[in-house]
């Protein structure tokens, strides 16, 4: 892939911040939903869509594509939005989420909306999803490519160190693992709910190369996935680390937003802020 | 009598074949994947036990260790069912569908993908293992979640049958089998077809229905030839699918006769017998008993000791029927 040009990385901010409005605008619309989590992640699903993945809007199916799969199901609002703005379906219906009827679903489901790949919600298994297709992949000597985006806080379960322990023992060199490394899940910090540190060591002992980039350097994040593809013998995973919330600064950092959604009244002042951020970032970049 | 359109085995009175439903399924499984190159076998470390070894050595590219480890075995299969692959997941039944319940409900299930989840070692003939391998409760968590298909097979014929017709269909399955070898009753001409039950024995004008699933069909075949000779007519119905359940034969076999007893090695509750009763109660209510487990688990003996044990011998069923027939 060539090298981003300054005025691409400024389309991707740019794309990022009106993703992010998005979001805040279907929760408000939803009345219920995440809210830390898909906007820390936003600037990685603006990255994925708009640049890292070899997929076509139009055609979901499209042989050959990569696969994206979501494994924290709950953050799906980012992905959605990130479709939408893609082109995979108009963004209005971002505004049907969580509603009766709506292909939307609260959390993922394959069968409701195309291009959406898995089914998850339930945590801890979205990397063993992702490591059969890759297996699979490579049983076909497919040239394409599986991302998994994880939480942090979904790695107390087991599920993901058996599928972590089996993708290294297959050397899936065709998998790339990116967590959400915000350091909050419901009850709190994931440092006082279950110490995941040192998440390096543990990857990397289970025969995974490890990268480490910042989850809102957009240009930082696309490089770590170029060089996840020279990698041979191994799965890379990525740890991004993420501020919960990010683009709102009543939200960022503060875990009591993982797991509700604004009010209207929160909403306007929200989407004030990032109407106001998107001049920050022109003036940035010019 | 035998109903001569099933072309049941002539010996299955006297000294029936033996052999186990999991070695039809691993002979099933290997011609499934001569004809269908999408196959892929999922081992949870219990390759020779649960009978893919042959097919492992036919189709070592194919063929796919997970270690112990169930509840990634699901979502990996999920994951080769949605590249395109068919997966047949392997394991005793109590670890698969047992320990991974959710990751079959989640992404097998609602995901709906093409996935055949097998359960081995079902029952209590299990045998010396005790408790903990023998699945009880497995038809009832997998005939709950939408989208699965259950099957039983009765004998290792039709395991082999199950097993093509699992890989030749859509959506997630769930296929269960025993590990001890049982009477082979069907032969290779015997009907077989998913979610049609074959009624394999009527006497004239019945007074009771039997409809059994699994290995003790056979049981139920001697009782209704024990009842024979007490003059008490009977049909005896091997309800292979659990899901769809067939109703149209159910409520026609039932209704006719007026009084059932439902046979399976599973707990009473969430079996074949709960399915058969939900359908009966909302179409034409009868007396019914149940031969299963009674809310118990089982322990260590030898296969026959702990049905005998658990009260599901041929003179339990005949028992059974004549108290169906008296509540009348």
């Amino acid at each position: 892939m060539e090298a981003l040009l300054d005025s691409e990385i400024k389309q991707l901010e740019k794309k990022a911040n009106e993703i992010r409005q998005t979001i805040i605008e279907m929760l408000v619309a939803a009345g219920s939903g995440h809210t830390a989590g898909p906007l820390g992640m936003t600037d990685i699903f603006t990255a994925l869509y708009f640049r890292v993945l070899n997929h076509d809007p139009k055609n979901p199916d499209m042989e050959g594509r990569d696969r994206l799969i979501l494994s924290n199901g709950h953050i799906v609002p980012v992905r959605y939005a990130a479709m939408a703005h893609a082109g995979y379906f108009p963004v209005e219906e971002c505004l049907t989420l969580r509603k009766f009827g709506s292909r939307l679903q609260g959390h993922p489901e394959r069968t409701k909306l195309p291009g959406l790949e898995s089914t998850s919600g339930p945590l801890g298994s979205g990397l063993s999803q992702a490591a059969g297709i890759a297996y699979a992949m490579r049983m076909d000597g497919a040239k394409s490519r599986v991302y998994c985006a994880m939480s942090d806080g979904e790695h107390d379960s087991g599920n993901i160190w058996e599928a972590m322990m089996w993708a290294g023992a297959n050397k899936l060199s065709n998998l790339t693992g990116i967590i959400d490394r915000n350091n909050i899940q419901i009850d709190g910090y994931t440092e006082s709910i279950m110490p995941l540190e040192p998440l390096r060591e543990k990857y990397e002992a289970f025969n995974w190369h490890v990268l480490e980039v910042d989850g809102h350097n957009i240009p930082q994040f696309i490089a770590a996935c170029e060089e996840a593809k020279a990698i041979y013998e191994k799965p890379t995973v990525i740890i991004a680390h993420t501020i919960p919330g990010k683009g709102i600064s009543e939200i960022e950092r503060d875990y009591r937003w993982h797991g509700k959604p604004p009010n209207k009244e929160e909403a306007a002042l929200f989407l004030n802020e990032l109407r106001t951020m998107q001049g920050k970032i022109a003036s940035e970049h010019q | 009598m035998l109903i001569p359109e099933m072309k049941l085995k002539v010996n299955i009175f006297g000294t029936p074949d033996m052999a186990a439903t999991r070695d039809g399924f691993g002979a099933g499984l290997i011609e499934a994947a001569e004809k269908d190159p999408r196959i892929v076998a999922l081992s949870a470390d219990l390759t020779e036990s649960t009978r893919v070894e042959a097919f492992q050595k036919k189709f070592p590219e194919r063929f796919i260790e997970i270690g112990v480890a169930e509840q990634n075995m699901a979502a990996l299969a999920a994951g080769f069912a949605e590249y395109g692959k068919i997966p047949f997941l392997t394991s005793y039944a109590t670890f698969s569908p047992g320990r991974n319940n959710e990751q079959i409900r989640t992404t097998l299930s609602i995901n709906n993908v093409h996935a055949i989840v097998c359960g081995m070692h079902a029952g209590v003939s299990v045998g010396p293992d005790g408790a903990t391998h023998q699945a009880l409760e497995d038809m009832g968590l997998m005939r709950m979640q939408p989208h699965m298909t259950v099957i039983s097979p009765c004998d290792s014929e039709e395991a082999r049958k199950a097993t093509l017709a699992a890989a030749a269909g859509d959506g997630p399955f769930y296929l269960r089998f025993g590990r001890e070898k049982t009477p082979v009753m069907t032969a290779a001409d015997t009907p077989f077809k998913i979610g049609k039950a074959n009624v394999l024995y009527r006497a004239d004008s019945p007074v009771c229905a039997v409809f059994a699933t699994g290995p003790l069909v056979h049981n139920a075949l001697l009782a209704a030839r024990e009842l024979e000779k007490e003059g008490i007519r009977i049909s005896v119905t091997n309800v292979h699918t659990i899901k769809p359940l067939d109703t149209e034969t159910i409520v026609r076999e039932a209704g006719s006769a007026g009084a059932l007893v439902s046979v399976e090695e599973h707990q009473i509750s969430g079996g074949l017998g709960s399915a058969i009763a939900e359908l009966l109660v909302q179409t034409k209510p009868l007396p019914q008993e149940f031969i299963g487990v009674h809310d118990q688990f089982g322990q260590s003996g030898t296969p026959v000791e702990l049905i005998e044990h658990y009260g599901m011998g041929v003179s339990h069923i005949v028992d059974a029927v004549k108290k169906a027939i008296a509540r009348k």
